[in-house]
């Protein structure tokens, strides 16, 4: 009775997020003035979600051996778009939830089109779209502005029973809706496959288009959710460039920390959505501390590199040099 | 062909790689309930006649038919679906992903539109079972076996497709002994069942062992068909390279006895549970053979003296001083001068997109620069040199290394080394997947470098090879040494004997102590 044993094993890179997650969050709430209540859960939960939704995001196309660099743009520009179309009587909102979410996956789709059959390296290829889809987030809103319904909001970005914050049960519906049948069916074995050896994967038959085309049709939809819970906590939408990247270099660094490998082939979004928590909080720590926030940028550095170290610990317990090459 | 009807039948087939000839109006025909061995040289044209059949290339011209009605394959996935599975040389595992995972990849069960994963479990482990590989767990990750077993996972694979045409390429290469008798009961049973098998081997006795009919290919044409046993190995090798088939082996000259200390010494090296007390010399002048199963420490050895293990316990000696080698670099130094073939061309020997000429000069590129910069005009010559001596074919050096075929590959990686002038020459398995001709080129520079006082160790997994190139042959079994064998002692059945870790009655074991047989479940 091994098999708990592989178990292990395929989710260190998850557990390990976890762990660093839970220690950071333990620091953070007991050196918080008002300390672990459903107040600061709620609002560290708020924070974290959105960059937890586009780790997931992320997460998929690097899965496939890809990097996308327009996640934060696509992220911006649902935002613009909610912030116009997320608003009036709850027909009307829910048309614009769908319609918002549904331009999330048609940039994923276009994304993926022109990486898969264009055949143009993700990283270029994403640049490119991302600064497209950044420019019509600045036509939709060249100043920051515009509304959402609010009861929506405020119902998502509260509090269900009074304790459990709504963002985090959302994300969790997301995981359930999305991650959980895409990594168990056809299409994500094939990213999965298409990631770790595209050549075996097109021997073997595997439809590895159709896997990749859906990792970032699906990252694209992945990204919106999060651009639509932007809107969600702040009321507007705002085409900010910096922030836009800000959350594409997140989600990566987020990606790292869930142990999903930068190769392709492994990894999972739930260890992403831990590397997305647990870096956020690493950011906040320095205001329970009271240091001055200028410092957070060069200490959230540290910390990534720390913390990404630890999983390079492992080499120095290679006893066969050519194991550092696999 | 017994008046059967053809299962599937290739005519007129021809296909061209730009002004290369792979294919020439190439036949053949297979049945069902036989094994159809495709001989001949490395470029005759079996890899693309294999690679229409499994549909990963369209032939120029010709057509193909299976049950007597024409077909065409678009992809890999069409021929499975109309039951042509290929185990193809180049192995076609995902080793990110389980072995489950792997052996259910092309069609796996599915259940609400998720794939079941007790289902999978279930069909892979009947498929691991089928192909006498019950040991591997099927949640493994490929990445973490050990070459021989990825290909059993391949042949595992192959069997859960429910294939009526198997076509296997080189499948047994990288197998032990043990496992390559397992697999053959597996194809004898697949064979009574009714299947149809196309086996491509460079090893006679496999081919003498399983075939019903063999057809030999030679320069993209179907040169001869026969019923298998009605030739001689020699016939049939005259027929795959189309010229007088002299002796294969060059003669080993007789040794004196030592007076130096030997070029290479290792004393009681231990590494983890691989390698266990292994002691041994290599003389300059001497081919030392390692022998064994696969994956008995060989390899590891290698890689010990090559400096690329750490936390060796033991000694290496270099001209009876001992030394420590801290690293590949520090290795091929001139003070030590050690060279590795390495098992993996692929990965471990070459830069696949990067030129011949690149790939050519790597090793020796401290020696053709001056302050940092290469000496473009030294470094030619010594290209010239090489290609020369190796006969190397190729359509230019300013060609990726990729372009050539897996022999000529090869012998780019032994002349890369060759730059150096090492005086310690250690390979591992260097013939594997290469044809005849080359092989035969390979077995006399051996010879001719051990004469100019080369040392060599020489791991081979083909024990014709062994008894044919190596002055003396150790055998290792579980990361220690057996057995020495010596001269006329190095014969196949003391070999296998001694690999099997079976005491033979009439053989002598040499100064090893006895230790408790294993049994041959290795």
């Amino acid at each position: 009775m091994k098999d708990w044993r592989y178990w292990l094993a395929e989710q260190r890179g998850t557990l390990l997020a976890f762990g660093i997650f839970i220690v950071m969050f333990i620091i953070y709430t007991s050196n918080h003035p008002a300390g672990f209540t459903a107040n600061v859960v709620q609002t560290a939960s708020n924070k974290g979600v959105l960059l937890a939704f586009v780790a997931m995001a992320q997460t998929l196309v690097v899965i496939t051996a890809g990097i996308d660099l327009s996640v934060g743009m696509i992220f911006l520009l649902t935002n613009c778009l909610a912030s116009w179309l997320v608003i009036g009587t709850g027909i009307e909102t829910a048309f614009g939830v769908v319609a918002v979410l549904g331009t999330g996956l048609l940039c994923g789709a276009i994304n993926g089109a022109i990486v898969i059959y264009g055949r143009l390296q993700p990283i270029v290829a994403t640049i490119a779209t991302g600064a497209v889809y950044f420019g019509i987030a600045l036509l939709l809103r060249p100043f920051p502005g515009g509304s959402v319904n609010e009861d929506l909001a405020d119902a998502l970005t509260g509090r269900l029973f009074g304790v459990v914050p709504a963002s985090l049960v959302v994300l969790l519906a997301v995981v359930l809706v999305v991650w959980v049948p895409f990594s168990r069916s056809v299409l994500g074995r094939a990213a999965y496959a298409a990631g770790s050896s595209e050549m075996a994967a097109y021997m073997s038959g595997v439809p590895i288009r159709r896997g990749k085309f859906a990792a970032y049709a699906l990252a694209g939809l992945l990204a919106a959710i999060g651009g639509l819970f932007l809107t969600f906590f702040t009321y507007t939408g705002e085409a900010a460039y910096a922030s836009g990247n800000a959350y594409t270099l997140f989600s990566i660094a987020a990606v790292v920390l869930g142990g999903v490998s930068l190769f392709g082939g492994k990894g999972s979004a739930i260890g992403a959505i831990f590397g997305a928590l647990a870096f956020r909080t690493i950011g906040d720590l320095l205001f329970v501390f009271d240091f001055d926030p200028l410092w957070q940028p060069l200490f959230q550095g540290v910390i990534l590199l720390i913390a990404v170290s630890l999983g390079a610990f492992a080499l120095f317990r290679v006893r066969n040099r050519l194991e550092w090459f696999l | 062909m017994d008046g059967a009807v053809p299962l599937f039948r290739m005519e007129g087939i021809s296909k061209r790689y730009g002004g290369v000839r792979a294919l020439e109006k190439a036949e053949l025909s297979v049945t069902s309930g036989s094994i159809h061995a495709i001989l001949g040289e490395n470029g005759a044209g079996k890899s693309t006649l294999i690679k229409i059949m499994a549909g990963v290339v369209a032939p120029d011209e010709g057509r193909m038919m299976l049950d007597g009605s024409e077909v065409t394959f678009a992809s890999p996935a069409a021929a499975n679906q109309a039951g042509i599975v290929c185990i193809f040389q180049e192995l076609s595992l995902v080793p990110e992903l389980s072995v489950a995972d792997n052996i259910v990849i092309s069609d796996p069960p599915k259940r609400f539109g998720m794939i079941d994963r007790k289902a999978q479990r279930r069909i892979a482990e009947e498929a691991l079972a089928r192909a006498g590989a019950a040991d591997i767990h099927p949640l493994a990750l490929v990445k973490d076996l050990p070459l021989s077993r990825r290909q059993m996972v391949e042949i595992a694979k192959a069997l859960a497709r429910k294939p009526r045409i198997l076509i296997l390429d080189e499948a047994t290469s990288a197998l032990t002994a043990a496992d390559v008798a397992k697999i053959f009961g597996v194809l004898k049973r697949l064979r009574s069942e009714g299947l149809a098998l196309l086996y491509i081997s460079h090893r006679m006795n496999e081919i003498a062992e399983l075939a019903d009919q063999c057809t030999v290919f030679r320069n993209g044409r179907n040169v001869a068909s026969y019923a298998a046993g009605t030739k001689s190995d020699n016939e049939v090798v005259e027929l795959m390279i189309g010229r007088e088939y002299s002796h294969i082996f060059p003669p080993k000259p007789v040794r004196a006895p030592a007076t130096a200390a030997p070029v290479l010494e290792a004393r009681k090296l231990s590494w983890t549970d691989r390698l266990d007390n292994i002691s041994l010399t290599v003389g300059a002048g001497e081919v030392v053979g390692l022998g064994g199963l696969d994956g008995q420490g060989q390899r590891e050895l290698l890689l010990a003296f090559f400096g690329v293990l750490r936390g060796l316990s033991g000694q290496i000696l270099i001209d009876g001083k001992p030394t420590t080698i801290a690293s590949p670099a520090a290795a091929r130094d001139d003070r030590i001068g050690m060279a590795l073939i390495p098992e993996d061309r692929k990965t471990e020997g070459l830069m696949l997109p990067m030129t011949v000429r690149e790939n050519l000069s790597f090793a020796a590129l401290d020696r053709l620069s001056k302050a940092g910069i290469i000496d473009r005009a030294a470094e030619q010559r010594l290209i010239d040199d090489m290609v020369g001596l190796l006969a190397i074919k190729t359509a230019g050096l300013d060609i990726p290394v990729g372009a050539l075929s897996g022999g000529n590959q090869q012998k780019v990686v032994i002349a890369k080394w060759l730059m150096r002038q090492p005086r310690i020459i250690l390979l591992n398995d260097p013939t594997r997947g290469i044809d005849v001709g080359t092989k035969q080129e390979l077995y006399q520079l051996m010879r001719k470098l051990a004469d100019q006082g080369a040392a060599i160790l020489f791991y081979s997994t083909d024990y014709d090879e062994l008894i044919g190139c190596c002055d003396r042959v150790l055998v290792l079994y579980d990361g220690a040494v057996k057995r020495e064998l010596v001269g006329a002692e190095i014969t196949e059945r003391a070999l296998i004997a001694s690999a099997l870790n079976i005491h033979g009655e009439e053989m002598p074991v040499r100064g090893m102590a006895k230790t408790p047989a294993r049994g041959a479940d290795a």
